[in-house]
């Protein structure tokens, strides 16, 4: 029961299109649901929280349709994106109230185990105003924890954290889901991804543009062609040295430089310092082109 | 520690138990508390004691000065009920909800099974609460101030005022259910001058949808002041304020049951 589906979803605002007939299957685990800013990513979490009607199809969470549905929320946890808790409270106050607002038995003792989880319980006595933007993540994970819920939506949670707290959340996040919880997050920081050994699914311009397994989906983020913009003192010698290499896949020239194709980044950011060298060319430029998340976003989509 | 909410052994997540209580009841204690801390940590509360200061102060000076006997049913009765109430009804009405929409922080709130009954009440009881507060009991000491603390129209405005702050903060709570909480201010503030106090005093027929006419008929039948200026009867400015004040605040719990975070957009 504790599987989120989307059957056929859009979301309009106007003319505008967020979501665009959106069909997807979460179980549970951990799934991270990644694209650019503005792909439509938010929306579907609004919508599977039940924050936000779908304009087309059906979104049912545990079995119930999310949207006017609030008794969902005894299964069903939110970590919003939004940088607001009630900040007069302190980390145990505000951990205490949500599980009250639960109707938990022990209210106290259930936050404490929360705060406990997300390592701050040293900071749980003091006002949430004080905290940092990580500390904030972290205690509104608390607060969603609570009340041991089977799904747990989380917002661009790793948003304003530091590397050493991205990897303590992505560890909380797949100690919850080996215990069969099902958690979906959603981000825009590919990096995220690498450290997660789930199931991803790729939203760019408001559809579905790749779902499954990360492992294979990140090998196709990988090996995809890098291109370079490469200038030098000599660039038409440079450009026929490079054809030779394997980890090159087609160079260019153009009036701006050599327009390199690497099938290989690292063999080519490795190698072509030393050819140049070798062949007595001077490099004054080596600069990825397309390193930008859309253009990641966009090959997955073109593959 | 099977049965403890939170469970650091991987347990297989069986049916988790919880503890409900048999009857929640409508009015969330959780709620109430969080509200009344939200609303008077913010500096907006400073702004709630200003009408209110205002009335003891003006009618302070009234007493000393004035040589009729006719100006507290006028500045305390038709200008309290029509301006100094629904602006503190409004500042507070707006702030318990629209406050917490404006920064987000409703979407704790809301992402709980707390029904929304619970949620709209919780804040409203608040609201009225406050508005009890900064604007009836201010009531009651500028009347104590003008007429005594013991007479009829002292008590006639101190209950009228209670009726008002009823009343006002459904219909305020309600607006910023409705709108975004920056037109939730612009909206009420032009409610209250032109309807409530600009209309309402000229146009007969407007009273009829007036709450603070309504407010005046109550205090009318314990004051029985006829400078009040009180058209409505009694039993139609009750009935009319139920009527509206369950209307705002099944519209109210109706809207925030639909409550929708802008989401981005591609």
């Amino acid at each position: 029961m504790s599987t989120i589906e989307l059957t056929g979803v859009s979301r309009w605002y106007g003319n505008v299109v967020a979501v665009n007939d959106v069909t997807m299957s979460i179980g549970p685990g951990v799934t991270g649901l990644l694209g650019p800013n503005g792909a439509g990513k938010t929306t579907i979490m609004h919508m599977m929280a039940g924050f936000l009607a779908p304009s087309r199809g059906e979104v049912t969470v545990a079995g119930q349709p999310s949207w006017r549905n609030h008794e969902m929320f005894r299964q069903v946890a939110l970590v919003p994106e939004r940088d607001s808790v009630y900040a007069f409270l302190t980390g145990s106050q505000f951990v205490a109230a949500t599980a009250k607002l639960h109707e938990l038995a022990d209210p106290e003792g259930a936050a404490r185990r929360a705060i406990a989880m997300v390592e701050l319980t040293d900071a749980q006595d003091r006002r949430i105003s004080t905290y940092s933007k990580g500390m904030r993540q972290r205690i509104k994970v608390a607060a969603a924890l609570v009340h041991d819920p089977e799904i747990v939506l989380l917002d661009e949670p790793f948003n304003g954290m530091d590397p050493r707290q991205r990897l303590q959340m992505m560890d909380l996040l797949h100690a919850e889901g080996d215990q069969g919880r099902t958690i979906v997050f959603s981000s825009h920081i590919l990096e995220e991804v690498e450290r997660l050994s789930g199931i991803i699914q790729v939203i760019v311009g408001g559809r579905l543009a790749a779902s499954g397994d990360f492992r294979a989906i990140r090998r196709l983020m990988t090996n995809r062609p890098h291109v370079f913009v490469v200038r030098s003192s000599d660039d038409r010698t440079l450009g026929s040295v490079l054809i030779g290499r394997p980890a090159v896949s087609g160079v260019e020239l153009t009036g701006q430089g050599l327009q390199v194709s690497a099938s290989d980044y690292g063999t080519f950011a490795r190698e072509v310092a030393g050819l140049s060298r070798d062949h007595g060319i001077r490099l004054t430029q080596v600069l990825p082109t397309d390193e930008s998340l859309e253009s990641v976003f966009t090959y997955l989509l073109a593959s | 520690m099977s049965s403890q909410p939170v469970s650091a052994t991987p347990a297989a997540p069986g049916p988790r138990q919880k503890a409900v209580h048999p009857m929640s009841g409508l009015f969330n204690g959780v709620v109430i508390r969080l509200t009344l801390r939200g609303s008077v940590s913010r500096k907006r509360a400073l702004l709630f004691a200003i009408p209110g200061l205002i009335l003891i102060v003006v009618s302070a000076l009234l007493k000393a000065n004035a040589t009729g006997s006719s100006w507290p049913p006028v500045f305390l009765g038709q200008f309290g009920f029509s301006v100094i109430i629904p602006l503190t009804a409004l500042l507070v009405g707006s702030s318990v909800l629209g406050a917490e929409i404006e920064d987000g922080s409703i979407v704790h709130l809301l992402a709980t099974p707390v029904s929304r009954l619970s949620v709209v009440l919780g804040k409203y009881v608040v609201a009225v609460g406050l508005t009890v507060l900064f604007a009836a009991v201010p009531e009651y000491l500028a009347g104590a101030i003008a007429k005594g603390p013991a007479n009829k129209l002292t008590i006639g405005l101190f209950v009228g005022a209670l009726a008002g702050a009823v009343m006002y903060n459904a219909l305020f709570v309600m607006l910023t259910a409705l709108v975004s909480p920056g037109r939730a201010l612009a909206f009420g503030l032009v409610y209250v001058l032109l309807w409530e106090g600009l209309l309402a005093n000229l146009v007969a027929g407007v009273r009829l949808l007036s709450i603070g006419h309504y407010a005046l008929a109550i205090a009318n039948s314990i004051a029985h002041n006829s400078t009040l200026n009180a058209s409505l009867n009694v039993g139609t400015g009750i009935g009319m304020g139920i009527v509206v004040t369950a209307a705002a605040l099944a519209i109210a719990v109706n809207r925030l049951s639909a409550f929708s975070i802008k989401g981005d957009i591609a």
